[in-house]
């Protein structure tokens, strides 16, 4: 398909820089979360909690924000998606909501018990909502039934298909990869040591799930490739994120954290580009009946919200960056507890 | 039971509990900028307490309002998928607006209130609850706007898609300031004005009752009673103005909040009464002609009635009636309370009168009630209509979800939300007891 460069192309780019910001973002926060088991003491969970304790919030919004713009770019998908998953997001919330409140409520009382209590919740929920957001994902790569409204046709349980089960492990292991490494940037001392000795395994993990994934996906969900076959320059994504992986254990061992970091951030990057090149122009493939597939076209707002809302996008997310930028920067560094620490 | 009242109990249940948190933390924000702002010109470190005691408070009531908000943005699309294709094209970008320009704001430089205390200069500090208080308030605006335009729709035309009608915008200003906006926001400011002053006021009575921390209890009522004072009298002209506004857009809500049938006669107003939905009459306590004179200044002129609409056209009447009549009930006693509290303040007896202290410690339920209570008026009041006059509540529903799935959802949302407000409570109180007891030697923080 050509890339047509319109006001539908724009928010099809719009809206899903929001989810890999959520992505990248909030991926490090879910993956802290799924390692926060791993470290025993309390004080070592709660520099795992506080590395995060300032940041999870803002990194959410990106999730709540990229929603309200679907919402209002493509209304259709919104619709269907939501209701049509509807479980699935009756699970993510209730992931969301008991990851919120355990990382509010855990230090709040000494007792051993409730602490036990909110690190199991915090761990489960983390995990629970990064399978989650990885099904989904494998979902609408596959494509769902959908009728001539577009409308979902399909079941709960036809959402749990073995490729987007397998999409879904990957994501949890690139999450927790991801979250390893913020860590090791986050933490000093023995900790840090440690961290950093599971750095490789989680890498190693990611890219096992990753090959599978891919070769899955050329295999099973040929639709996927099509694009990055009709214009092979576009094959400079899956380079980029294979170099940005292999960098990865490269700054680790060379002790340069923060740049680790940023390549992990990068392959992410790249990989949900890939992502939506593989999707454009559709937004959710209608299975068998591709015609039924609800694209930037049919399932956009008119060309005048759409104008409307590039107007606040382009006056707001600057802002935001701004914003996000100052937050990480005011609280750069390893974690330190005082008086207002988690 | 139907799917329709299954998802209108879980959106009615889900909403109300987010509900209960955003207005104290709109408000809180509103007096943590006044107390460190007289600390910064002060320096008087009892203010610097203040501040910290009830950031503390904020941050555990932001953290329930943030876990529930979520599930409210993703409940239109769950279950009200027709809505959402119906109404997406004019409210969605408000619904994104309120993400990228307030939330964006709210959770990033909370962080900085929270856990920024030894990290930036004092004042790098003051600006961040500045902000953090202006971003709760600037997140109110986008939904209340979201909401008034399905009350009051104004700046779109109905459209012919391939997926069926919806509505789409031709006036963004129009939208945001649709009819009913302006009342509506300004009303539920001051209810969340209210709601913080009169929480502040419980606890620091309950203090004073107590004989703990005085100064500091003293201090934080003087800052509440003002704040109550104004916010009470403010509800009174916000909700007439509403009220006003309603007998020209939405009658047939605005008869039922006075159990008005007659379809066009002179309307009294009740202070107590009970509709009986059968034989169309209300009986109780009415001072006639009231209501006609409220909207038109004269108490001979006519209102329309009930009558005047089909049956199916009608909202639940006596739901409507004793929410509105309640909620104005506490708005009265809540303009008594905060007027008894300013005239004993300047008498010297309020600090002392343990029976006035007990009354203020309860009347935090108060404003709670009433925005709940108001937002049942308004939103039972605009039944059967999900849109006024355009789309039907039993219309916007999902297509694809079942009754077993909503039951599945409403009986989880039930569990855990009545874990997390036990908790709440029970973690509220142990900061209540547990008091404000911060370093006051040590001043917030400084690089140095
Ligand atoms: C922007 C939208 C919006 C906002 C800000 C609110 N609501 Fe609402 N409300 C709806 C949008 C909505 C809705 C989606 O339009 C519902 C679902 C079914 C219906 O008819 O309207 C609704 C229904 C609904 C009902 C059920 C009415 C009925 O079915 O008879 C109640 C009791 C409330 N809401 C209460 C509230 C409370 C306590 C709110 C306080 C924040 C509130 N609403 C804000
Ligand atoms: C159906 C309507 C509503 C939706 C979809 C909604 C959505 C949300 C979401 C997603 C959040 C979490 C944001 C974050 O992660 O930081 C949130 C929090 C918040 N909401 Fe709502 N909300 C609704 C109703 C309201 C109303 C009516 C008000 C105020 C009048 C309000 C005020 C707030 C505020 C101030 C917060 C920040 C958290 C807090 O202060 O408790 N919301 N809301
Ligand atoms: C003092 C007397 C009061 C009057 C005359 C009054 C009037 C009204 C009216 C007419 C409505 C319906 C508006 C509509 O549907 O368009 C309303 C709604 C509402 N009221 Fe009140 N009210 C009063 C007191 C209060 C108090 C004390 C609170 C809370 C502290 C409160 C909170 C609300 C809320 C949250 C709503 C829903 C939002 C809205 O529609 O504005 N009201 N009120």
């Amino acid at each position: 398909m050509e890339f047509t460069f319109d006001l539908n192309s724009i928010w099809f780019i719009l809206v899903g820089t929001l989810f890999a910001g959520y992505a990248i973002l909030d991926g490090f926060d879910l993956g802290v979360g799924a390692l926060h088991l791993f470290v025993k003491s309390d004080h070592d969970r709660r520099i795992l909690l506080n590395s995060i304790g300032p940041v999870w919030d803002g990194n959410e919004v990106w999730l709540v924000t990229g929603g309200g713009a679907l919402f209002a770019a493509f209304p259709e998908v919104y619709a269907t998606s939501f209701s049509g998953f509807y479980l699935a997001m009756m699970l993510l919330l209730v992931g969301l909501i008991f990851r919120a409140v355990a990382i509010d409520f855990r230090s709040k009382r000494e007792n051993r018990t409730w602490r036990k209590f909110w690190d199991a919740s915090f761990s489960g929920a983390s995990v629970l909502a990064s399978l989650l957001i990885g099904v989904a994902l494998g979902n609408i790569a596959w494509g769902i039934p959908l009728d001539e409204a577009g409308e979902s046709i399909g079941s709960f349980v036809g959402l749990l298909h073995p490729y987007a089960i397998l999409v879904g492990i990957t994501t949890v292991s690139l999450f927790v990869m991801h979250g390893a490494i913020y860590l090791v940037m986050k933490t000093e001392g023995e900790l840090h040591d440690r961290i950093r000795g599971w750095i490789n395994r989680t890498i190693v993990v990611f890219i096992v799930c990753y090959v599978m994934t891919t070769m899955a996906t050329l295999i099973f969900v040929p639709h996927m490739s099509e694009n990055l076959k009709s214009s092979p320059w576009l094959f400079v994504v899956p380079l980029l994120n294979a170099l940005a992986v292999a960098n990865i254990p490269r700054e680790i061992h060379h002790g340069r954290d923060f740049r680790a970091f940023l390549s992990s951030c990068a392959s992410m990057a790249a990989l949900l580009t890939l992502f939506g090149i593989g999707m454009y122009p559709n937004l959710i493939l209608s299975k068998p009946i591709v015609a039924n597939s609800l694209t930037i076209y049919n399932a956009a707002s008119s060309e005048k919200t759409l104008g409307i809302m590039l107007i606040i996008a382009v006056l707001g997310m600057p802002l935001v960056i701004a914003y996000t930028a100052s937050i990480y920067w005011i609280f750069r560094g390893k974690v330190k507890l005082d008086e207002s620490s988690y | 039971m139907d799917i329709e009242l299954l998802s209108r109990i879980q959106f009615a249940f889900t909403i109300g509990f987010h509900y209960l948190f955003p207005p104290l933390s709109i408000g809180l924000g509103l007096f943590l900028v006044i107390m460190e702002g007289t600390y910064l010109r002060t320096k008087n470190p009892l203010y610097h307490n203040m501040t910290r005691f009830w950031v503390k408070i904020f941050g555990l009531i932001f953290a329930l309002g943030v876990a529930s908000g979520i599930v409210m943005e993703f409940q239109f699309g769950t279950n009200w998928a027709t809505y959402s294709r119906y109404v997406g094209d004019v409210f969605g970008s408000a619904l994104a607006a309120e993400g990228i320009f307030a939330f964006f704001l709210e959770s990033g430089f909370l962080a900085i209130l929270l856990f920024g205390w030894d990290k930036v200069k004092p004042r790098t500090h003051f600006i961040s609850t500045i902000l953090v208080a202006f971003g709760a308030h600037f997140s109110a605006i986008w939904i209340v706007v979201a909401n008034s335009w399905q009350q009051t729709p104004a700046g779109y035309h109905i459209v012919e898609t391939a997926n069926g009608v919806r509505a789409e915008i031709t006036d963004f200003w129009a939208v945001v300031f649709n009819p009913s906006f302006i009342d509506r926001i300004s009303h539920v400011y001051m209810g969340c004005w209210q709601a913080a002053a009169f929480f502040v006021l419980s606890v620091s009575a309950f203090y004073l009752l107590r004989g703990k921390h005085r100064d500091f209890a003293m201090g934080s009522m003087k800052i509440a009673i003002v704040i109550a004072v104004a916010a009470s009298i403010g509800q009174l002209v916000t909700g007439h103005m509403s009220a006003d506004t309603l007998a020209e857009t939405q009658p047939a809500k605005l008869a039922a909040m006075e159990g008005h049938y007659a379809a066009s006669a002179p309307a009294g107003a009740y202070i107590l009464g009970w509709v009986d939905e059968d034989g169309e009459k209300v009986s109780g306590i009415e001072i006639p002609g009231l209501l006609s004179w409220l909207v038109h200044q004269d108490t001979e002129a006519p209102i329309t009635g009930l009558q005047a609409f089909d049956k199916s056209d009608r909202p639940p009447v006596n739901i409507v009636f004793q929410s509105y009549h309640i909620m104005v009930s506490i708005g009265f006693a809540l303009i008594a309370l905060s007027l008894v509290g300013i005239v004993t303040w300047s008498t010297g007896a309020l600090f002392k009168a343990r029976w006035l202290l007990w009354i203020m410690v309860f009347s935090v339920l108060l404003p709670q009630i009433a925005n709940q209570l108001g937002w049942i008026t308004a939103e039972v009041g605009r039944q059967p209509w999900i849109v006024y006059g355009l789309l039907r509540t039993e219309d916007a529903l999902s297509v694809s979800v079942g009754v077993g799935e909503v039951w599945t959802s409403l009986i989880l949302f039930a569990l855990i939300y009545a874990l997390l407000f036990a908790l709440f409570i029970y973690l509220l109180n142990e900061k209540i007891q547990h008091g404000p007891v911060f370093d006051s030697a040590k001043t917030s923080g400084g690089q140095s």
